[in-house]
């Protein structure tokens, strides 16, 4: 009785890649394809000319709705690798201040003959309708690539996510994914779960209280855990989540010391995983609330270099999107 | 004027007619059934064969923003009383405001508007609204629209009060602080889509205090637009027990489920959310065994700018008069209900919950609201051919059957 299409906004009517607003029903050959081009961008980065010309001429417009200094900066590196021109538009402070509506805006950058618009906006969505407003008023041939939408997805930190496992562990079939932490609030953890599923890993567990915990894991394919100790067993990856400063003293959560003490990885909780197990953050960390420094710091931890994995993998979604 | 519908299957769900039968009008009333009255000369024949007659649809809920044209729209559509919320701009809580609505209606001679007067002062839930000061200029009961009453003890005030007078009171059962925040149900879409979840527990709590309140008030209660399984098991069970409440469902909810909302589809934002399909195929079972009794449009135009917003700051509802008719038909085809069944619920059954043993029936001496339409054809919903205000619709591209032909209200044939 499905009124809207099912068919997924990203996928063009061959399959191919036209925007990229969530990992959730990006085809195996698509993720593939991504972290394969990746792998051949991550030498571009060691070089002394840190460019290739894929986006020459091009527009890139960084959309960001809700302030972020980090993901916006890495989307602008990648893309200046790629030889595109980069324009920062902080609309958080700008337009929407002045009432104008999210559509507005678009319309407006349309005539500014942009070709990608990189989108992060604090209510879960916003791309999908900026997808379909280009669809709508015939400017498609425009990109979109969702840097974040509330609590839903940020695909290129789930595909960064995927890059940096393959990479340490190649093969995803044995693995057992621990995430761990506000997976409620979280999109990376949507998009690292989705794309998780789709690469086929053995086993995605979710470690969290309640509080922190969407309904209807299970549906998802996730095993659910309230206990560190017996969530982090023989875990093969452990994705720690940020907690929000906001959700630490509050009705979710009675303090910060209680939630380390439950939930922040520390060195003997890590020891219950396998002997090889790495440990992954999308950063910002907050250093004695998720994680111990000394996990952090600690030679499982692969956090920075997922930060270098994610400028290759950002170059290649907007590498392969501007050739579809 | 003296009007004749001939030919037609005459459907009367109060009265147990499901026939082929002829229908007499006179002076705006039913003349007679069958048999035209002695020296009964029409002054106009409807031709009714191949059309199903039955009497005007009452919709329990419709908001009016622009009177004329949703009025107009709704008479089109073979409703003939329209129920109107008291979340109107001004508020409907001086009975000024309720004398000029009426009157404007009925100015107009379109469809009949029976408002529902404010519960409280500007819908605040503080103040009493002069609920027998508005109960003399026409309000049929007294509702909260969308708005909580926050403070229990003001709410078991104001229903003691309406109890008083005997007047009933219909409100919206949904915890206001559970649901708070919250933009879909909080169920596995909203968990993939990154959705603020309104839990099932923000209706069955909300129903479980009303009816508690009610019982011991002893206020009539009518629930506005149930949503859960869980719900409706609340009110089967409270029924069972003896408890006067009455409860209806929007149209929209026996046709959709939370997996409409699709990628993000402002549209398929409703208040209440759209629920699991297990929730609606209860919706559905509680609608056929009586426990709801009605049906509403639960009309909601808007301009379009309302939905062109992502999904979580999208305006709640859907343009609803056109369709009514319409989804109750679909209902009844799909889970294999008699016509008479899928009609009373808004027919006399919506008449009951108002209180109009002369609405909702064709019996001779009843008001002549009357509803030709053709159940078979089949069409298209193209929100782009509604003609009154917004074009928002979940369902365009749909097909329906059912096409109003004829429109008796209060016995001028519109």
């Amino acid at each position: 009785m499905l009124t809207q299409s099912r068919l997924n906004p990203q996928l063009d009517a061959e399959g191919k890649l036209q925007h990229l607003l969530s990992t959730e029903g990006l085809p195996l050959p698509v993720i593939t394809q991504i972290l394969d081009t990746a792998e051949s961008f991550l030498e571009v980065s060691d070089r002394d000319v840190k460019k290739v010309p894929l986006l020459r001429g091009k527009s890139v417009f960084n959309l960001f709705f809700e302030n972020s200094t980090r993901t916006r900066t890495t989307f602008e590196i990648a893309a200046k690798r790629l030889s595109a021109d980069v324009i920062n538009l902080d609309v958080s402070r700008s337009s929407t201040a002045k009432g104008e509506t999210l559509l507005d805006t678009i319309d407006n950058l349309c005539s500014m003959h942009a070709d990608m618009f990189v989108v992060r906006h604090a209510t879960s969505g916003a791309p999908f309708l900026i997808a379909e407003h280009l669809k709508r008023i015939g400017r498609d041939d425009i990109h979109v690539v969702n840097a974040g939408d509330g609590r839903h997805a940020h695909p290129t930190q789930g595909l960064l996510d995927m890059y940096t496992i393959r990479h340490y562990k190649k093969d995803f079939s044995n693995l057992t994914v621990a995430i761990v932490g506000d997976i409620l609030h979280s999109r990376v953890a949507r998009s690292d779960l989705h794309a998780l599923r789709t690469l086929g890993c053995g086993e995605i567990r979710a470690i969290a209280p309640k509080t922190l915990l969407p309904g209807y894991l299970e549906n998802l394919g996730v095993k659910v855990f309230h206990d560190m100790n017996e969530g982090l067993k023989d875990c093969d990856v452990v994705i720690m989540l940020r907690l929000q400063n906001e959700r630490m003293n509050g009705a979710l959560l009675p303090s910060a010391g209680e939630y380390f003490k439950r939930y922040g990885l520390t060195p003997e909780k890590l020891a219950l995983a396998k002997p090889d197990a790495i440990v992954m953050h999308p950063g910002p960390m907050n250093r004695g609330v998720e994680i111990d420094s000394s996990v952090a710091d600690g030679p499982q931890a692969v956090i920075l270099n997922q930060v270098t994995f994610g400028i290759a993998v950002r170059m290649a979604v907007m590498g392969i999107l501007a050739g579809n | 004027m003296n009007i004749s519908i001939k030919n037609g299957r005459l459907i009367d769900p109060k009265n147990g007619i499901d026939a082929r039968q002829d229908l007499f009008i006179a002076d705006g009333r039913i003349a007679a059934v069958g048999q035209a009255p002695a020296g009964f000369v029409p002054e106009r024949e409807i031709d009714a064969a191949g059309y199903v007659v039955c009497p005007g649809l009452i919709d329990l809920s419709a908001r009016l923003p622009s009177l004329e044209a949703e009025l107009a729209c709704a008479a089109a559509n073979g409703i003939t009383t329209v129920v109107c919320p008291p979340d109107t701009r001004p508020v409907l809580d001086e009975p000024s405001l309720v004398e000029r609505l009426i009157q404007r209606a009925e100015a107009l001679g379109l469809a009949r508007v029976l408002p529902l007067g404010a519960l409280t002062k500007g819908l605040q839930g503080q103040t009493l609204a002069s609920m027998a000061g508005l109960a003399s200029a026409g309000c049929v009961a007294f509702s909260q629209a969308s708005q909580p009453v926050t403070d229990l003890q003001s709410l078991y005030r104001a229903m003691q009060y309406a109890a008083t007078y005997d007047f009933a009171v219909w409100l919206r059962p949904q915890d206001y602080q559970l649901a708070k925040d919250g933009v879909a149900h909080d169920g596995e879409m909203a968990a993939r889509l990154g959705l603020a979840g309104i839990p099932v527990a923000a209706e069955t709590v909300a129903i479980a205090t009303l009816i508690e309140l009610a019982k011991s008030t002893g206020v009539r209660l009518h629930l506005m637009r149930l949503s859960s399984a869980a719900g409706v098991a609340m009110v089967r069970e409270a029924k069972a027990r003896g408890v006067a409440v009455s409860c209806d469902v929007a149209a929209h909810h026996l046709h959709l489920a939370e997996e409409d909302i699709g990628y993000f589809n402002a549209q398929a934002r409703f208040d209440p959310p759209l629920r699991s399909v297990a929730d609606r195929a209860a919706l559905r079972f509680g609608l056929a065994e009586g426990v709801i009794q009605a049906v509403c449009s639960d009309h909601t135009p808007m301009e379009a700018d309302g939905k062109q917003v992502p999904f979580g700051e999208a305006e709640v509802g859907a343009r609803g008069l056109e369709l009514l008719l319409p989804l109750v038909l679909a209902w009844a085809r799909e889970d294999g209900l008699s016509l008479g069944t899928a009609l009373a619920r808004v027919t006399s059954d919506a008449a009951a919950v108002i209180g109009r043993s002369d609405l909702g029936h064709l019996a001779v001496g009843a008001v002549a609201d009357v509803c030709v339409f053709d159940a078979e054809t089949e069409w298209t919903i193209t929100p782009d051919a509604f003609t009154s205000v917004g074009r928002n619709s979940p369902l365009a591209g749909r097909t329906m059957s059912g096409r109003i032909q004829a429109v008796v209200a209060g016995g001028r044939l519109l």
